[in-house]
């Protein structure tokens, strides 16, 4: 078992107190998932030309800044972190993909959680409500942003092995479920040269989204593969630069709930986390249908 | 059913006061010959769980909001109406007594039941009415895939469409369904409309407070009986 939590804002004040929504939302999931806990959040992008980088250190004696030394030397600006808990979010001066590069060649000890132009990604082991405290949620605003509960009962319970994984630039997945044919998809995805950091069978999920959307597919063409592809059981949430999308899959054991107001979309496990949202009494309330696809994504201004 | 206002009402706050106490109050009420309060009001259910399972009394409970996973499971004799939404397995194992969802269901509503009446007035989702035993579920909306699954007694209406794999490896229960079916499931056949299930179908909807709607709209499903378990020379094999 596991929960799911995702959050839309179509307000600013929504947006304001984005992550206060979050870690109510998330304590809600605690007993769905009391093992491990993880957000992505969408907010600040990183200026044109930059990027931004959330890394994770198993040392808590890590000295971030420097790691921020090394970045500066290397791309110049000033790349201060803003530091969380066991991570920290930096914004290089450069694409995504060459700071990257440059934090696996300089710090191999650090593991990068995402890359893009506004996730960042925070997720760690213990309670959910001792993560909401311990990485400050409350004080995280943004656009939008998914949250994962972890129940473990296919692999360790990791910080790596904690959801959301990353699945490309600027993109997530959170799962409830558990796949039964990941061993041989990641050999296969593993020979079209996607990386693998643990045995987690959401990390092949993800793997697998990275290399539909890589292959040129779409995000809801990619998703529909999972149908053909993926064999188990799964609610997925993914994020994404603009929005988030939701597919359960045929069998649809799993739940989800959606709802909606002037104000906010949101999508959980179950409709107690969405009960702490404002106005969610007067929302819209729906069940997502099994093996359909939906994607919420707000219009670039 | 509708609450009358000469009587008294107990109004439970699950904002203020937790779920345990709301059941165990109900619960006391078991086997108590004129439980007293016998009207109660819920509010702030906030998708909270187990709300009102286990009941065995002649109690009329309503809830005021959208309830979690398993709402009036196990009920016996009493009431639950639920003004909003209810999540995974409403009305689980109802033995007797009525359950009333004015929104939606999740799935599984009225899964096992063996008695009393479950009443959905928006949609149920996937697998409503899974193992039937006995008792009676009328939807108003539409029931999800895999409803029905094999039911072996009781009775269901669905006055929308049901969706794949309808009635799957079903036994003796009888479905009932105004619009379309996406698919039955193994074994599972439209069978005769007759006048005796016309006017099962009027005494259903009349229990479930639907009115206006013509019996003769409805098609009947059923099993065809031809499954292993059906077969009498496979009967030594237990």
């Amino acid at each position: 078992m596991c929960g799911i939590v995702g959050l839309f804002s179509k307000s600013t004040g929504v947006e304001e107190r984005l992550g206060e929504h979050l870690g109510a939302m998330l304590a809600q999931m605690s007993d769905r998932g009391p093992d491990s806990a993880g957000v992505a959040v969408y907010r600040d992008p990183a200026p044109t030309g930059a990027s931004k980088v959330s890394l994770h250190s198993a040392d808590p004696d890590v000295e971030w800044g420097h790691v921020r030394d090394g970045l500066a030397r290397a791309f110049g600006g000033d790349p201060e972190p803003e530091i969380r808990a066991s991570h920290a979010v930096f914004v290089v001066d450069t694409d995504a993909d060459t700071a990257q590069a440059w934090l696996r060649e300089h710090h191999p000890e650090l593991r990068i959680m995402s890359a893009g132009e506004r996730i960042e990604i925070y997720k760690e082991m213990g309670l959910p409500s001792d993560f909401v405290a311990r990485f400050a949620l409350d004080d995280i605003r943004g656009s939008h942003a998914l949250g994962h509960t972890r129940m473990a009962t296919e692999s360790r319970v990791t910080t790596q092995h904690s959801h959301p994984f990353s699945t490309g630039l600027d993109l997530c997945l959170v799962h409830n479920g558990s796949l039964s044919n990941h061993n041989r998809l990641r050999l296969e995805l593993r020979r079209e040269g996607i990386e693998f950091q643990t045995d987690n069978d959401t990390e092949v999920a993800a793997g697998y989204l990275t290399w539909k959307l890589r292959e040129g597919l779409s995000l809801e063409q990619a998703l529909e593969g999972c149908l053909d592809d993926l064999d188990g059981f799964y609610t997925f949430a993914v994020g994404t630069a603009d929005g988030f999308a939701v597919l359960r899959d045929p069998i649809a054991c799993k739940p989800a709930v959606m709802a909606e107001t002037d104000d906010w979309v949101a999508m959980a496990s179950e409709y107690r986390a969405i009960a702490v949202l404002p106005g969610a009494a007067d929302a819209v309330v729906w069940e997502p249908e099994p093996a359909q696809v939906y994607i919420w994504e707000r219009e670039r201004v | 059913m509708a609450i009358e206002t000469d009587v008294a009402v107990e109004t439970f706050d699950l904002a203020t006061a937790p779920r345990r106490e709301l059941n165990a109050r109900l619960h006391a009420l078991a086997g108590v010959a004129d439980p007293q309060p016998a009207r109660w009001r819920v509010v702030n259910p906030s998708g909270a769980h187990a709300l009102a399972v286990g009941l065995d009394a002649p109690v009329e409970v309503e809830i005021d909001g959208h309830v979690g996973y398993y709402c009036a499971g196990m009920n016996k004799q009493a009431t639950v109406r639920v003004r909003g939404n209810a999540g995974v397995g409403v009305a689980e194992n109802i033995m007797s007594g009525t359950v009333v969802v004015e929104g939606n269901a999740s799935q599984s509503a009225g899964a096992t039941g063996r008695g009393g009446l479950l009443v959905v007035e928006g949609d149920a989702s996937a697998r409503c009415g899974i193992s039937l035993k006995g008792a009676d579920i009328v939807v108003r909306g539409s029931v999800g895939h895999m409803s029905a699954f094999m039911a072996q007694t009781g009775r269901m209406v669905v006055l929308g469409d049901a969706g794949d794999s309808l009635g799957d490896s079903i036994y003796e229960a009888r479905i009932y369904v105004r619009g379309s079916v996406k698919g039955l499931g193994a074994d599972c056949i439209e069978k005769e409309l007759g006048d005796e299930h016309r006017d099962e179908v009027s005494e259903l909807l009349a229990a479930a407070g639907v009115e206006g709607v013509d019996p003769g709209e409805f098609r009947r499903y059923g099993s065809e009986r031809k499954l292993y378990t059906f077969h009498v020379d496979n009967a030594g094999s237990y």
